[in-house]
């Protein structure tokens, strides 16, 4: 089990839905994220928790292409990582930002 | 008249051999049938040390009660036996080998056995000829690798040892062919002897002797896939294919490995193929064994004809109503050939994709692993380019110009696909720096690493991040970048020049989804048109009787 946090800076900025949104699953291959508003407006924090140890160079390099796709300032990313492949971990972050943006206050 | 001197030839010894053979088995038969008691015994009669004898495996059907009983034969009657055999799968092929009867085997693919066949291999007690693709292995039965004994398996005998094959007829014609006419002994297991077959297979005089084997041959239902099991990320990948290879080559004639990753296009073709236009215009006609996953298309009329390597369990009903589709007999039963539907899916194929293990910077690919050796089966026949074809159509014509450039004689090129999520479970990693073929070539003493598909016939891979086209690459330091630049997070992937990349993807030759006009988020399961085998079998109209481990309702 692995934990840790990363802190990115994001001047791209969502009208953020007022509740926070919850994508995905914890089963085997798979993954659960969170979204909800954070604290800092420029910047995005994302939580990590995995079963998988050793890879945080991967993690790194897959929450940066995330961080520059989307527009995540202000926000509180969790993830509840259960071994899922870096293209399964994409999908999910992209669909819950879109869940996140859908919902207007 | 002269007495024939003593230096004038001989040309028929081994038809007396044959026939001496022959007459020691009539002893223990009746007429041409063997009691199964009395097996193992006309094996030990039969059989003579150093002959080549080839034990029917092949994918799915199993000649598996000879295989037993040559397993009980005397190691000092049946001995330094030379295996030529599509498959060895069963675990008696290579408890054959441990007990010494066995000095060399020549094979295609090796499934389940092939850890303890490398094993085999290192400790020296098994000397291997050669790995062949399933045509080569066919085409040296016709050469210097003709059987002297077949073993071979069918669903039923005529009390005149006509045999009928059915559905599984699979590689059966192509062995007894070479075996019958080259002086050879054919066996055959049945699981029934009647009164009359529903149609004559393989006729009587080309089979020495049969025996009605206690339980029926095992048949592997090998190419059944569950779409409960399909991923988004294998949707996405299918979308991709679908859009960016088939629609943009407009591919007609093709072949689809075993595997999710291709059943997922075969189950997106009546709902996103569907809507993008494509039916009639994709995927018509196919070599392809009967997947029960292509069943909506086939529903959806999108398919024209499907040819077969063998069956698949719980789709004879299936195929049985449909004989616009299949090929089947006037009794109502397909006849598979797996000799001509892999002849099929190399020259009159436009397209062969499949999935691997792992894929190197040249875009060769392979499934060898350290301490497996698992052989080729018949993806090498597919994918590679046929330089033998000589008909042309326009997925193949345009594939050529972008290959070989339009300054050389016109000419066409076979479109070989590989389709893999760029890592696999514990992030084992598809794209690789060197080959684990390379470790296994030097540890088991191969002259060659495995490859399965050989770069320079690759054309294409996707990947859940794009599809990288190398077909259109001008020179091997594009074609790196291309594979780097689809391998997504890998270490690989990880190392691509961006910028490069970034190059190719203005030049069409690498394609993301966006590149595409694809939207990542339609890739759910509601685009699947079986999410369950229980869907299958109601697309079906209930014809479709899966195997009992793949029901769960």
């Amino acid at each position: 089990m692995e934990q840790f946090v990363m802190i990115f800076t994001s001047t791209g900025r969502l009208t953020t839905s007022p509740t926070p949104r919850v994508c995905g699953v914890v089963s085997s291959g798979n993954l659960e994220v969170l979204v909800e508003s954070g604290d800092a407006e420029n910047s995005c924090r994302i939580d990590v928790s995995t079963p998988a140890e050793g890879f945080r160079d991967i993690w790194k390099a897959v929450l940066n292409d995330f961080v520059e796709r989307q527009p995540v300032g202000g926000l509180h990313v969790t993830i509840n990582d259960a071994g899922a492949t870096p293209a399964v971990v994409s999908l999910r972050l992209d669909q819950a930002i879109d869940a996140f943006r859908s919902e207007r206050p | 008249m002269n007495k024939p001197s003593i230096n004038t030839p001989i040309w028929d010894r081994e038809r007396s051999n044959c026939k001496n053979r022959r007459e020691r088995g009539a002893a223990l038969a009746n007429g041409r049938e063997v009691a199964a008691d009395d097996i193992i015994r006309l094996l030990e009669t039969i059989i003579e040390p150093g002959d080549r004898v080839c034990i029917e495996g092949n994918n799915q059907k199993q000649a598996d009660f000879l295989a037993k009983s040559l397993v009980k034969t005397d190691p000092a009657l049946v001995r330094d036996l030379h295996l030529v055999q599509s498959v060895l799968a069963l675990p008696e092929h290579v408890d054959l080998i441990e007990q010494g009867q066995v000095s060399l085997i020549d094979f295609s693919f090796s499934g389940q056995q092939a850890g303890r066949l490398a094993t085999l291999v290192e400790q020296g007690r098994i000397k291997i000829g050669a790995i062949h693709t399933y045509l080569e292995l066919f085409g040296r039965y016709f050469v210097d690798l003709t059987p002297k004994v077949a073993l071979i398996a069918a669903q039923m005998a005529d009390r005149e040892g006509n045999l009928y094959t059915g559905p599984n007829t699979e590689d059966t014609p192509a062995i007894v062919e070479a075996t019958a006419f080259k002086n050879g002994i054919v066996i055959a297991q049945v699981n029934e002897v009647v009164d009359k077959l529903p149609r004559v297979d393989i006729p009587a005089d080309w089979v020495d002797f049969f025996v009605k084997a206690p339980t029926p041959h095992y048949i592997e239902p090998l190419f059944t896939r569950d779409p409960a099991q399909i991923t988004e990320i294998q949707i996405l990948m299918a979308m991709i294919a679908i859009k960016g290879l088939y629609a943009e080559y407009g591919i007609t004639s093709l072949n689809h490995g075993i595997g999710f990753d291709t059943a997922a296009i075969e189950l997106l073709l009546p709902t996103y193929a569907a809507e993008l236009g494509l039916k009639g215009k994709i995927c018509t006609h196919w070599a392809l064994n009967p997947h029960p996953t292509l069943i909506p298309a086939i529903e959806a009329g999108f398919v024209q004809s499907v040819h077969s390597f063998g069956s698949e369990v719980g789709m004879e009903n299936y195929i049985a109503a449909r004989p616009d589709i299949f090929f089947v007999g006037q009794d109502g039963s397909m006849r598979s050939n797996r000799a001509f539907s892999q002849a099929a899916g190399h020259y009159a194929c436009d397209l062969f994709i499949g999935s691997t293990l792992q894929i190197d910077m040249g875009g060769n690919s392979s499934t060898a692993t350290k301490g497996r050796i698992s052989g080729f089966g018949g993806a090498p026949n597919m994918g590679s380019d046929a330089r033998g074809r000589r008909h042309a159509s326009p997925a193949w014509l345009r594939a050529g110009r972008e290959g070989r450039g339009s300054n050389s004689m016109p000419r066409g090129q076979k479109l070989v696909a590989q389709i893999v999520e760029t890592s696999r479970e514990h992030m084992q990693p598809a794209f690789v720096e060197r080959l684990d073929a390379w470790d296994l070539a030097e540890s088991a003493g191969m002259e060659l690493p495995p490859v399965m598909i050989y770069g320079e016939d690759l054309t294409h891979i996707i990947t859940e991040e794009g599809i990288a086209h190398l077909v259109r690459c001008q020179n091997p330091e594009e074609r790196e970048q291309a594979i780097r630049g689809v391998a997504g997070y890998t270490q690989a992937g990880l190392a691509r020049d961006k910028r490069m990349v970034e190059n190719l993807r203005d030049r069409g030759i690498v394609q993301y989804p966006q590149d595409l006009g694809i939207d990542k988020r339609m890739a759910t399961r509601d685009l699947l048109a079986a999410r369950s085998i229980r869907d299958l079998v109601r697309a079906s109209g209930g014809l479709y009787n899966p195997p009992n481990h793949f029901r769960n309702w």
